[in-house]
């Protein structure tokens, strides 16, 4: 029942960073690519009607999360309460980048809020995979199971950890540079002509850096984790996911020179969800690893909430994620194709 | 108060109260977005249409802040409240998870769709794809005050060994009887906020003769449904609520009065500053008995006082119990006084020459805001010093591990936001109302480019 839980919560998240994370990357890249007036407006069209329903994953993710695991919530949102509020604040700024936008048709206006848009569409992306990072890396947990971390400290990886250090910096590049390449990959398949030429471009120029950044981040990890690969060593079977991490970034590449946009952005989700299962199957059982002791680690078991109350959530939950995935087939339907602004119209209102 | 639960707790009610401006709006909106979008499918009216359209563009402002400033609260029970979440976590869990899973998710998605897609849709769609947006944030609001409900009146749960609560009945939880009432009390407070938004509007566009055909079915559809909203508002939700805060908050309900002594056939005080200091009213305004009337049904019913509880279980702030509660019921009467005299006139046909009648409806709009804030206030300052009451102190729920310093930071943080957020929805919000509703006959099938070929032909 754990198990299951915590499959759930990582699905949810794994979903709310494959959907959520293309309007991220489309927005770091929104500055770079789009450089006309009607080129801009194709970005924010091609995630406008979709944006806030990818991010709903982050709030149905934390929420579920709550529900079945309320002590890891606890701990982890107090525990990282500057960056998380950070965080609200970035999240808010880009909502209304994107949806404030559209009101006025003034250039100084509409300027402000793509540098808005841009600029905290790059700092989430970082601060994601920092957070990330510090899920692996380990966070100074007290016998309660509560942490405080500062910003930084010494950069270093030990037990006197900064939300901030080399490692959790690494993430977080690794985070912008996969979601930009994700983003991009969508704007292709959403745009036409020149605009559609560029997002390519920029793919094709960040995918030797993701690859390098993959290999450097797996190092790092074994040298920041060392006994990370226990259970591949137990579940052999667990190695399928970094095969298919590789296998999607080759795919990525050769679909790019192909221009099969689709396929190349079904790769960069394929490398996503690969890099986050491997994460997960690795840190499994464990959700919170204290850098202080271990006996002090968050697991499913000791922050797992009543057996009634995740049974009973079984239930609502299996029904609410069937509407929910219901809806998205409709809606990515509803909007499929090229973004045009003859046949598909303006702003709705 | 210790400077770390202080600062916790400010953020939190700064943070919740500047939120519920906006779907309050939403919330009393959407239904009637649905209505005039009836109206228009019924009647063929292009006005109707274009009235739905012209508010569907400021639902869409709102919404937007409302999204935003809706995510550090969910996100603040783990952060500020940590000790409160990994207590509760286990039972209103389960009612968070489920807003995000079976509201935001349908909420998002059509209203994609109604902003977005207008031109994709057949007007059938479109009016369906209105009335669930409407109906996610109605389920929105459902599963947030049951969650409210539970930390008021605390049911279907049990303490685990961890000293932890954890759930034992799923539909306790769910229909708790208090949610059902709060619900109905609060939802109908939307509605008020939306009907005298829309009859505020609408006395605007009368007053300054501009959109008039619009402006009329603004003031007509906001006083006819905001008159019938503000009885409701009293009748029976209001009176079940405050029957509710009775029998299971005696405390809270004593402070609200600010009756300090038990006293059989208590008065009701319609004004008056509470002295804590001697314990009793100054320049008390009252109707004798009433009070024990309103509470059990019967004139000389005792009603208990403050003095009767442990000063540790009074809310700590009785003054602003008790006027958040009579600012929120001397407004509650005087909107149905308001609505009632403006659909008097309306049946009369003469509201629209009624130009004081159009000013006074112009100038209401903002107290229902301060009347649902202050109903808000009434409800979780009135639960103090209980974090869940009778379970929970609120001292016992902060995260102990985040300083004052570290809450301070955040929290003027979170004021500076919601300045730039105020001004930039004020800017838009006016900027909208100042361009008004579409004409009739000017419709979406128009190129956006028209006005660049009219310039060529003149």
């Amino acid at each position: 029942m754990l198990t299951l839980w915590f499959m759930i919560v990582a699905v949810m998240i794994a979903a709310y960073v494959l959907l959520d994370g293309f309007d991220l990357g489309a927005g770091a890249v929104h500055m770079f690519i789009a450089r006309t007036n009607e080129e801009r407006r194709s970005v924010i069209r091609a995630i406008g009607p979709v944006w806030d329903g990818n991010e709903v994953w982050l709030l149905a993710a934390g929420g579920t999360l709550y529900f079945a695991f309320p002590l890891l919530y606890a701990s982890a949102f107090s525990g990282f309460y500057l960056p998380l509020t950070m965080v609200l604040w970035l999240i808010m700024l880009r909502g209304i980048g994107i949806e404030f936008r559209v009101h006025i048709d003034n250039s100084l206006w509409q300027g402000f809020f793509d540098v808005i848009f841009s600029i905290s569409s790059i700092l989430l992306a970082i601060f994601f995979g920092a957070a990330l990072g510090n899920v692996v890396r380990g966070v100074p947990l007290n016998a309660e199971g509560y942490f405080f971390e500062p910003l930084w400290t010494n950069w270093r990886v030990g037990t006197e950890n900064g939300i901030l250090d080399w490692y959790t910096v690494l993430c977080g590049v690794i985070a912008l540079v996969t979601l930009v390449v994700h983003g991009s990959l969508y704007l292709a398949t959403k745009t036409e002509g020149e605009l559609n030429t560029r997002t390519r471009k920029a793919a094709s120029l960040l995918w030797p850096v993701q690859v390098l950044l993959t290999i450097i981040s797996l190092i790092a990890t074994l040298y920041v984790r060392p006994g990370i690969l226990a259970n591949y060593q137990t579940w052999p079977i667990g190695y399928l996911v970094p095969l298919l991490v590789a296998v999607s970034l080759l795919y990525l590449i050769f679909a790019l020179r192909k221009q099969n946009d689709k396929g190349a952005f079904l790769a960069s989700c394929g490398y996503i969800a690969g890099m986050l299962v491997g994460l997960v199957f690795a840190v499994y059982p464990m959700v919170l690893p204290a850098s202080t002791d271990p006996r002090y680690s968050l697991t499913i078991y000791n922050t797992a909430a009543g057996a009634h109350g995740l049974t009973v959530g079984l239930v609502w939950w299996s029904i609410g994620v069937v509407i929910a995935i219901a809806y998205f087939v409709f809606i990515y339907r509803m909007f499929r194709g090229k973004v045009r602004f003859d046949a598909g119209g303006e702003h709705g209102y | 108060m210790d400077a770390a639960l202080l600062i916790h707790r400010l953020q939190f009610a700064f943070t919740v109260t500047y939120h519920y401006l906006f779907p309050q709006l939403t919330m009393g909106l959407a239904p009637l977005i649905v209505l005039l979008k009836t109206l228009a499918l019924r009647t063929g009216d292009q006005n109707y249409d274009k009235a739905a359209r012209f508010w569907a563009k400021i639902f869409g402002i709102n919404f937007v802040v409302g999204v935003v400033t809706g995510i550090p609260l969910e996100f603040q029970f783990g952060t500020n409240w940590s000790h409160f979440s990994r207590f509760a976590g286990g039972v209103i869990g389960q009612t968070l998870a489920m807003e995000g899973l079976f509201a935001f998710f349908l909420e998002s998605t059509f209203l994609g769709l109604f902003l977005y897609g207008e031109k994709r849709l057949t007007p059938k769609q479109h009016w369906f794809a209105a009335l669930m947006v409407s109906l996610g944030s109605w389920l929105s609001g459902y599963f947030i005050v049951a969650t409210d409900a539970w930390m008021q009146h605390p049911v279907g749960y049990v303490h685990d060994v961890h000293g932890s609560v954890q759930l034992t009945s799923f539909w306790q939880l769910v229909l708790n009887p208090w949610a059902l009432w709060q619900y109905a009390h609060n939802m109908s407070g939307a509605v008020i906020t939306g009907t005298f938004v829309m009859s505020a509007v609408g006395a605007f566009y009368a007053l300054e003769k501009k959109h008039v055909e619009q402006g009329r079915i603004f003031v007509r559809v906001g006083v006819v449904t905001g008159l019938i909203f503000s009885l409701l508002q009293l009748f029976p939700t209001g009176d079940e609520s405050g029957r509710m805060v009775a029998r299971h908050q005696p405390v809270t309900l004593a402070a609200m009065e600010a009756l300090w002594n038990t006293q059989p056939g208590a008065p009701l005080v319609i004004l008056g500053q509470p002295n804590p200091a001697e314990q009793k009213i100054d320049n008390p305004i009252v109707i004798p008995k009433m009070l024990s009337f309103l509470t059990w049904r019967q004139w000389a019913a005792e009603v208990k006082g403050l003095n009767s509880f442990p000063q540790e279980d009074w809310p700590p702030n009785v003054p602003l119990v008790y006027y958040s509660y009579h600012i929120m019921v001397g407004l509650g009467t005087v909107f149905i006084a308001v609505t009632a005299l403006a659909a008097l006139l309306l049946l009369g046909r003469k509201l629209y020459d009624a130009r004081w009648m159009l000013w006074v409806l112009l100038l209401m709009f903002p107290f229902p805001y301060i009347a649902n804030t202050a109903g808000w206030m009434t409800a979780e300052i009135g639960r103090q010093p209980w974090l869940v009451y009778g379970v929970m102190r609120t001292s016992e729920g902060y995260s102990k591990m985040v300083s004052a310093g570290n809450g301070w930071f955040t929290f003027l943080g979170f004021a500076g936001m919601y300045t730039i957020l105020s001004a930039l929805f004020l800017f838009l919000v006016l900027r909208e109302i100042e361009h008004g509703p579409e004409p009739v006959g000017a419709g979406p099938t128009v190129p956006a480019d028209a006005s660049a070929s009219l310039a060529e032909v003149r």
